[in-house]
């Protein structure tokens, strides 16, 4: 919990701080736990109920930590006109790496795209994707 | 030593570029990391002695050094792609380095700040109005309005917001100006804060950008002494598309659910924390030192109707050659997508081209005689929005591009008005029944005797058609912002367009309109 106070404390003189906050906690823990609810509300004079919401209201945000290695796959129309679909419905390894769909990630003449942590892959085709897939598993 | 010049713009990067960097800087060029030109097809591309090789692997390297690469493609600024363009937000792109405050002064950078300074704040929006620039982010308010609103408003603090919530597919030109000339923002968001009274900036940019985030992040400290009082700060979304709406994007900064918020009140009158607030898109905001060094005459010079200036086009999807292709408004759609784009990157023929991003509509090739501009558009039941252009082959089921558009806007709804958070659930379940071609009967509820008001008896298909452009009805008219209220755009486009796709005849289709 040491933790979490700097992370709040290090926040103290931003405008509109709740959100610089749950990002620091969620890359910090890997999720924003009911405990981090409770001391963020308590530090920002918020209801438990207000931090709670926006923590529900925002796709990176996460209750739970999730033990899988992450990758985030874009399957949005940019995608899907250069194929992702197909890719997708064949994916392996679903039960060691988490999949999860994103809209775009801007590199939309070069699809379909894939981002794991901050490293970007594009131009994928079912080999490369899923060699990348197993490579994390 | 040969000088390789290699973008380091995302796309770049996550078509290899590093790697091939890192092969030419093995063997022994002094490699340069500058912004990219936006030839996305030729990605990863390296410049040497303005000659361009491209798209490169590391394997590459020894045939581009000795002079027999068949991947040469001649003078970079020769090749048509970019000798057709007109390029004013992007003139810099390809050619400098995106953190080099050096390269940024030596190209004209800051001489449209020095010039509002010189000017004055009403004389700079003056030049602004003048220019004629409408808002780039999508709904084409002119910038130059919303600047006098804020600049009369009586307040202690006033803010700059900048949009860097670029969610729609087959849109980059944002990240691209933030990861190839982040300066050049800063510089427009200055001119705007002196315009205006505005002493704090914010840039709200989406997570899914790291790069342009750490890029933005390294540009502001590096010129907080230039463009002081005026200071900026990145402020990162969380992964919420609606949050690109101006009205929920400031509750987002202000710490909150990222909800529209009703309308009136304007945002250029309480806005972030309540204080008056310019909400611009980062292609505004990135077009206003141009502007001012330029005079606003010259801006408006160019341009068709009502829409002045150039506009960053991004061509994607399945295309040959996409990329950014920045020209003044008027050009059609067919020499954009065939012409410029080469038509399909399959080789198959063009199917529907989506204009504006997920809200915006799907054209066939008989609306490629469009001029590229908001009003012909808006007449031809589209919109431009922020400009991103993806291509479908005929391999495209354009009733699930439908479904689609109505599943992305259940998942993205704010959830704050009816239309859009039950409407959108409502039009899946609805196409979902079209493409199954059942039609259905009453349900155990809807024939209940108490309810007076529902149907009783069977809907065919026709009427399942029906029902579906009265939700969209119900969405365009009923919905708080874009999301809700543009989502009928892709579904009633496919729908005009394409009714074979949805197991209806074109003469029932026009009979229910």
């Amino acid at each position: 919990m040491e933790r979490l106070d700097q992370i709040i404390a290090a926040h103290a003189g931003t405008a509109g701080p709740l959100l610089p906050i749950l990002h620091d906690v969620q890359a910090e823990f890997g999720h924003v736990s009911e405990d981090a609810i409770r001391a963020i509300a308590a530090a920002l004079n918020l209801s438990r109920a207000d931090v709670y919401g926006v923590v529900s209201f925002y796709h990176d945000f996460h209750e739970a930590p999730e033990p899988r290695p992450v990758l985030k796959l874009c399957r949005a129309e940019a995608c899907q006109a250069r194929g992702v679909e197909a890719l997708a419905a064949a994916l392996p390894m679903q039960d060691r790496v988490k999949v999860e769909t994103v809209y775009c990630l801007g590199l939309c003449s070069v699809g379909p795209n894939a981002m794991v942590g901050t490293t970007l892959h594009a131009r994928l085709d079912s080999a490369r994707l899923n060699a990348l897939v197993e490579q994390m598993a | 030593m040969t000088v390789v010049r290699i973008s380091d713009d995302a796309l770049a990067l996550a078509c290899g570029a590093d790697a091939v960097a890192a092969a030419f800087a093995a063997a022994g060029c002094t490699v340069e990391r500058v912004s990219s030109w936006g030839m996305h097809w030729l990605e990863p591309l390296a410049e040497i002695d303005g000659n361009g090789f491209g798209p490169l692997d590391p394997s590459d390297v020894p045939a581009v050094l000795s002079g027999t690469s068949p991947k040469a493609i001649g003078r970079i600024e020769d090749h048509p792609f970019i000798a057709r363009q007109q390029r004013f937000t992007f003139e810099r792109a390809g050619r400098t380095r995106p953190l080099s405050l050096e390269d940024y002064a030596a190209t004209g950078g800051w001489k449209g700040l020095e010039k509002a300074r010189l000017l004055g704040p009403d004389a700079t929006i003056a030049e602004v109005t003048a220019s004629g620039l409408r808002g780039r982010g999508g709904a084409g308010f002119p910038a130059g309005i919303k600047w006098t609103t804020v600049a009369k408003a009586p307040a202690a603090q006033k803010y700059i917001v900048c949009n860097a919530d670029e969610g729609d597919s087959a849109t980059f030109a944002d990240r691209m100006v933030m990861e190839g000339d982040p300066f050049m923002l800063i510089e427009g968001m200055a001119i705007a804060g002196l315009s205006v009274g505005a002493t704090r900036g914010y840039v709200y940019i989406r997570s899914e950008y790291p790069h342009a985030i750490a890029k933005m992040q390294a540009a502001i400290r590096a010129s907080a002494h230039l463009v002081a009082p005026f200071a900026l700060e990145v402020r990162v979304g969380a992964g919420a598309y609606v949050c690109g709406e101006e009205t929920s994007l400031l509750n987002s900064l202000e710490g909150k659910r990222g909800e529209v918020r009703a309308k009136p009140p304007l945002p250029a009158l309480e806005g972030l924390f309540g204080q008056p607030t310019v909400v611009n898109n980062v292609l505004t905001l990135a077009a206003v030192p141009w502007i001012l060094a330029n005079g606003g005459a010259a801006y408006a010079d160019v341009g068709f109707g009502r829409s002045r200036g150039t506009m960053p086009i991004q061509i994607a999807g399945n295309v040959k050659h996409g990329g950014l292709f920045e020209v003044g408004f008027g050009i059609t759609l067919g020499e954009l997508v065939n012409d410029i784009g080469g038509g399909t990157a399959s080789g198959r023929p063009v199917r529907a081209v989506q204009v504006g991003g997920p809200l915006g509509a799907y054209h066939p090739p008989s609306d490629f005689h469009l001029p590229f501009d908001y009003e012909s558009f808006a007449a031809a039941d589209g919109l431009i929005g922020h400009a991103g252009l993806t291509v479908f082959d005929e391999s495209a089921d354009m009733s699930a591009q439908a479904r689609f558009a109505m599943s992305f806007c259940a998942a993205e709804s704010c959830g704050k008005c009816t239309p859009c958070r039950i409407g959108s659930t409502r039009g899946v379940e609805l196409i979902d029944r079209i493409r199954a071609r059942g039609g259905r009967a009453a349900d155990k509820v809807e024939t209940l005797p108490q309810m007076h008001n529902a149907r009783k008896a069977a809907r065919t298909l026709p009427d399942e058609v029906t029902l579906l452009e009265d939700l969209c009805e119900t969405m365009k008219f009923g919905s708080l912002c874009a999301l809700g209220g543009f989502t009928p755009y892709p579904v009633l486009s496919a729908l005009r367009h394409w009714p074979e796709d949805f197991g209806v005849e074109p003469s029932v289709q026009e009979a229910a309109e």
